[in-house]
């Protein structure tokens, strides 16, 4: 990767390394990688070509041109239903913080991708599975809000396991509130792209994922409504082969195409040229 | 098994018990007046006893008796109901029901999910459980009712989208988010009626509206139980636990700001009166309109945006290190 940028090193804080320090097993070949080699790849496995799941920090660093400017940087959950299982909500969110590095399930900012000024949000599943709740919900509205406020298109990278529970309705409330948002924003004829990645199900694509005037799914992504376990639990039989893969996803007609990581960043480039040229007008 | 329908068995007895003993009062020489009453006084405690202080649990199960009035009870009971099929692209799902009707003289448009009665009648509604085209069949009524200027009445009752292979084949996630976008748009009043279990995003996609009315032992949560257990603890055993942890019950949801009104039960359920409790919400409906209808298109969007917009609990840090 690009030497870290600027905004990155503004942070105090980096996540933890998860495993081993040197070394990661790919989950789909198997073959053992260095570290530092398969970062350089995207995380991409050179062998198999598998995607790993992506930190949102990498994800920025992968698409934004140079600078990116935070926006709700310091927003965290008021635990609206006090929750407590096998540890307090609060304990967890605690743990996901030192996972991630992050205060919440998602970075949002204003950056330029390939040229083009563009709202960008990414989601991070290290932090709490990516689940949305009132933190989510907020700053996907807010860097809505602030992109129509400037006349600027959306970008959101989704990795999410749907709604999170440990906020209940609350929760399940933010898929409103996110896509009253995303509907006001598309009436000003501003464009919305969704890259929906491993994995991408339950409340996160049944709002804004799947709200995107173009929707980009990344190579290999498991994308769905329901998630594998509850769909096996429900009905009982052996899934087909492929289910809910992003090329599943587009062979069935659900997503515009599949993008590999190392191609993402000039495929939006085009597409964002090619629908910011009308949507911006001087 | 319901265990509501465990709980109430004493009390269904001592009612017939009851009837009984009315009928021969009517037909034979001896006065039994005065056993009626002492009767009558036990039964009146021992519904205080059995529903005055239900557990959340339970109130699911009151939420799921199988007596309970369903979307077609309600809707049956407006004039001059047409049903409308279809979503126009796969076919018509019989767990979504919708149409045109009269409330009182007002002319709506209705959504409803429809579990069913027993067993064969919820093998044809999938227990209530929509496919894309059912969400699909909805995003059409919305568009009719803004296209007609006529308020958009939904009802809310059903466990969840379905999750299955032609489910996610179709894209229930794309149904569930274009209904979702649809509705936050919709130019015309839009009632939401929380009549039984509203489950996950599956109820949402017909649960953005303008005025949000619950009934008093109906539930709405972020996913069923059940589901949530398997969520949160991969154990949908432990269903009992995430209902008292979802805080799903009405009161508490009209604590949060989610729904607006709520419709009291009878004690022991809306089934124990059905007639009263759909003309009450019909009422709660019908006043909520008289007051939406009033409103210019724009101004009603923007209020709904507002409504949404302000639900969520966060606080700002003074700096990242929270994050160590």
């Amino acid at each position: 990767m690009a030497p870290t940028p600027q905004w990155l090193r503004r942070r105090t804080v980096k996540p933890e390394p998860a495993g081993d320090v040197l070394w990661e097993i790919c989950r789909s070949c198997g073959e053992r990688l260095y570290k530092k080699d398969l970062a350089e790849k995207l995380w991409v496995c050179p062998r198999c070509g598998y995607h790993f799941r992506l930190h949102a920090l990498d994800r920025i660093a992968l698409l934004a041109d140079g600078d990116f400017q935070e926006l709700a940087a310091l927003l965290a959950t008021g635990d609206p239903l006090q929750w407590s299982d096998r540890m307090p909500y609060a304990e967890k969110i605690a743990g996901d913080r030192k996972k991630s590095g992050l205060l919440e399930a998602i970075v949002v900012g204003l950056c330029r991708i390939d040229g083009v000024r563009v709202g960008l949000g990414v989601m991070d599943f290290f932090f709490r599975g990516g689940t949305m709740g009132s933190v989510v919900g907020e700053k996907v509205t807010l860097l809505i809000e602030e992109a129509a406020r400037q006349r600027l298109p959306v970008v959101l990278v989704t990795a999410s396991g749907g709604a999170r529970m440990e906020e209940g309705v609350i929760a399940l409330m933010q898929l409103a509130k996110t896509t009253a948002a995303v509907e006001r924003f598309s009436e000003l004829g501003l464009p919305l792209i969704t890259v929906l990645t491993d994995p991408t199900t339950g409340g996160v694509s049944a709002s804004f994922g799947f709200q995107g005037d173009i929707i980009i799914a990344e190579a290999g992504a498991a994308i769905g409504f329901a998630g594998r376990r509850v769909i096996d639990q429900t009905i009982r039989q052996k899934l087909p082969e492929g289910f809910q893969s992003a090329e599943f996803l587009l062979e069935h007609g659900q997503v515009d195409m599949v993008v590999r990581r190392s191609e993402l960043k000039g495929v939006l480039g085009k597409v964002l040229r090619f629908l910011a040229a009308q949507a911006v007008p001087a | 098994m319901n265990v509501i329908i465990e709980l109430e068995k004493p009390l269904l007895e001592l009612e017939a018990k009851i009837a009984d003993l009315k009928k021969l009062n009517e037909t034979q020489r001896v006065d039994f007046s005065e056993e009626i009453a002492a009767l009558e006084d036990k039964a009146r405690q021992l519904k205080q006893e059995i529903f005055g202080n239900l557990t959340p649990w339970q109130r699911v199960h009151l939420a799921r008796h199988p007596r309970r009035p369903l979307a077609l009870d309600y809707i049956s009971a407006l004039s001059g109901f047409t049903e409308l099929h279809g979503d126009r692209l796969y076919r018509d799902d019989p767990a979504i029901v919708a149409g045109y009707a009269y409330l009182g003289d007002l002319p709506i448009f209705v959504i409803g999910e429809q579990k069913g009665r027993d067993t064969k009648d919820n093998l044809y509604r999938n227990f209530g459980m929509p496919h894309p085209e059912g969400y699909r069949k909805a995003q059409r009524i919305m568009r009719l009712a803004e296209k007609f200027h006529r308020p958009l009445v939904t009802f809310i009752d059903t466990p969840g989208a379905y999750p299955g292979i032609g489910a996610e084949e179709r894209g229930q996630s794309e149904a569930i988010a274009s209904a979702l976008k649809v509705a936050a748009g919709l130019r015309t009043p839009i009632v939401v009626n929380v009549i039984g279990e509203g489950g996950s995003g599956g109820a949402l996609a017909i649960g953005i509206g303008d005025h949000i009315i619950m009934l008093q032992h109906a539930i709405y949560s972020v996913a069923s139980p059940e589901a949530a257990a398997s969520i949160l603890w991969r154990d949908a055993g432990r269903a009992e636990e995430a209902a008292q942890r979802l805080r799903l019950t009405s009161d508490e949801l009209f604590e949060f700001g989610i729904i607006d009104e709520i419709v009291p039960e009878p004690l022991g359920g809306a089934h124990r009166d059905p007639e009263r409790i759909i003309a009450d919400t019909l009422g709660a409906t019908r006043r909520a309109l008289e007051r939406l209808v009033r409103l210019a298109p724009e101004e009603l969007v923007d209020r709904r945006y507002e409504k949404f917009r302000r639900i969520g609990s966060h606080v700002e840090l003074a700096h990242d290190s929270a994050a160590r």
